[in-house]
């Protein structure tokens, strides 16, 4: 199983933390699975222009294609001007129509204010329905006042993001199972 | 329609088209050299028209995993291999090519053929070939519709005067050799939503509509656009032919024709776009009302007789060597549209 993690903006460390964490999570309790970790801050992405995304070179196309090639993406995300980062919202872009689909998604996200708990509920999970991913329906939302330098403090952050993990995988799994049975079954 | 070659009495006409893909066999992982691809092309062309096939055309792709970038070159060979099919590019990319140049080409093999030369012109599904060719994306629409504009501009007038944004002005350009007739058709790659459909009908030009996939009436709303912006315009949608354009795969059984052609359309699918083709959507191929005409001849049948009824198309091609698929499947495919297809569609479309 393939997991990318990916954490969607250039601004701050708190997504990264968090997204640490859950790598370090991943490792720990399914360490089968292969990991990517990719952060938004350490790439030189391009916008999207409209090209395929096989076509893009460098940095944008490795992210764009580590995506593609990922059965699970776990994705963090900072809360910006009540939405998304634009960076985020650029890989969404950067890829094909049902890019998603057959892949399982689950989302973290990091916030200054409980005021944007709703968004990824509103904003976020849209975009992945749209291009047919299958979500982890329950999402781990951190606050700013449970990071002290670099660290998440709050145990219970810590056993939420245990639990994405879990269901991230279980979810993969089952899917994955689900899906191989039905395709075996059209004979083709 | 006579302007546009057709005639309507004879029912629908039946074409093969290849992209030129040049793609290992998913079987075996072996792919057949640039050499073998490319005169398999033009022996497919030859059976075709051995088997009654009416139309044959070779499409122009500059990426990885293609083989006849030089689409015309090909077509050239093909006009010389053939007597009486008709040929054309499916499609040529006008957007990074000059007109003139695209004219003289075509024009010389419609020559070659003794008049059966068409030219469908698209604006490239994939668009690496900007680069490649030294074009702007930022142009890709602008470019299209202004390369468009004056390829009709030539094909209409024998002395050009033209001026516009991405080539140098004609100042009384006489563009020769002309085709055979004086003119030769010239049809409207057409893909995606109804906006594209609009723009055809709006200029009044024949219409090349692709479906890949999914259920024939999604379809139908690009063909009635079509025709509704064609009559806006002053057109007579009934002088407009249609041709439809998709995924074409016949066997024994439909089981069986599926089985056979979908690891080629996902591998194909796979290499060239970065997704493969979702098993759930081709397994809804087998029903009639699915527009992608995979399965056993009489499906095949009913399906092109349902499409017709719906459309009311002039022409249909179907792609079927994509994705590495060998030769002698390709041979056992014309047998079959010669043996059993093609006579049922033309007993039931052509007028008594």
């Amino acid at each position: 199983m393939k997991i990318v993690l990916l954490s969607g903006s250039k601004v701050g460390s708190k997504t990264r933390t968090a997204i640490d964490y859950t790598k370090k999570s991943i490792t720990e309790k399914y360490p089968s699975a292969q990991t990517s970790l990719i952060d938004l801050a350490e790439y030189e992405m391009e916008f999207s222009d409209g090209r395929n995304y096989l076509e893009y070179e460098g940095d944008t196309g490795y992210v764009t294609k580590t995506i593609m090639e990922a059965d699970a993406v776990i994705i963090g995300t900072p809360i910006f001007q009540a939405s998304i980062p634009a960076t985020l919202k650029n890989i969404f872009d950067l890829l094909p129509v049902d890019a998603l689909q057959h892949k399982v998604t689950s989302i973290l996200v990091t916030a200054g204010s409980p005021k944007h708990y709703l968004i990824a509920e509103n904003q976020l999970k849209p975009i992945l329905g749209y291009m047919k991913a299958q979500i982890v329906q329950t999402y781990v939302f951190v606050e700013e006042r449970e990071f002290h330098r670099k660290e998440i403090t709050n145990d219970d952050v810590l056993f939420r993001i245990d639990r994405l993990v879990e269901d991230t995988v279980v979810l993969t799994e089952t899917y994955t199972k689900i899906r191989e049975e039905k395709e075996a079954a059209y004979g083709f | 329609m006579e302007k546009y070659r057709i005639d309507p009495s004879k029912g629908l006409e039946f074409g093969i088209y290849t992209l030129g893909d040049h793609i290992p066999d998913p079987h075996t992982n072996e792919r057949i050299s640039a050499q073998q691809r490319i005169h398999e092309i033009i022996e497919l062309a030859q059976l075709a028209e051995q088997a009654g096939i009416d139309f044959f055309s070779v499409g122009e792709s500059h990426q990885e995993y293609f083989a006849t970038q030089a689409h015309s070159v090909v077509l050239s060979a093909i006009a010389q291999a053939t007597e009486k099919i008709k040929i054309a590019s499916s499609s040529t990319i006008i957007s990074t090519s000059d007109p003139v140049r695209v004219y003289e080409d075509f024009a010389t093999i419609d020559l070659i053929s003794k008049g059966r030369t068409e030219i469908i012109a698209g604006r490239a599904s994939r668009v690496g070939l900007f680069d490649l060719l030294g074009y702007n994306l930022r142009d890709y629409e602008e470019l299209y519709e202004e390369k468009l504009e004056l390829l009709l501009q030539i094909n209409e007038e024998k002395v050009v005067n033209w001026s516009g944004k991405f080539r140098a002005p004609l100042r009384d350009a006489e563009v020769i050799p002309r085709p055979q007739n004086g003119s030769m058709p010239i049809w409207r790659a057409v893909g995606g939503p109804p906006a594209s459909a609009i723009k055809a009908g709006y200029a009044g030009v024949p219409m090349f509509l692709a479906n890949l996939g999914g259920p024939a009436t999604s379809f139908k709303y690009s063909v009635d656009a079509y025709r509704e912006a064609a009559r806006q315009n002053g057109f007579d949608p009934s002088e407009l032919p249609i041709s439809t354009a998709g995924f074409f795969y016949a066997a024994e059984t439909t089981q069986q024709a599926q089985k056979e052609v979908y690891p080629h359309v996902n591998q194909g699918m796979t290499l060239i776009n970065g997704r493969g083709y979702p098993k759930q959507q081709f397994a809804q191929s087998s029903d009639t009302r699915d527009v992608m005409n995979v399965g056993s001849p009489q499906q095949i049948i009913e399906k092109i007789l349902y499409q017709h009824e719906l459309f009311g198309h002039q022409r249909y091609i179907g792609q079927m060597d994509f994705g590495g698929v060998p030769f002698d499947k390709l041979m056992k495919n014309i047998e079959l549209i010669g043996n059993e297809i093609l006579p049922a569609i033309k007993k039931y479309t052509a007028k008594k």
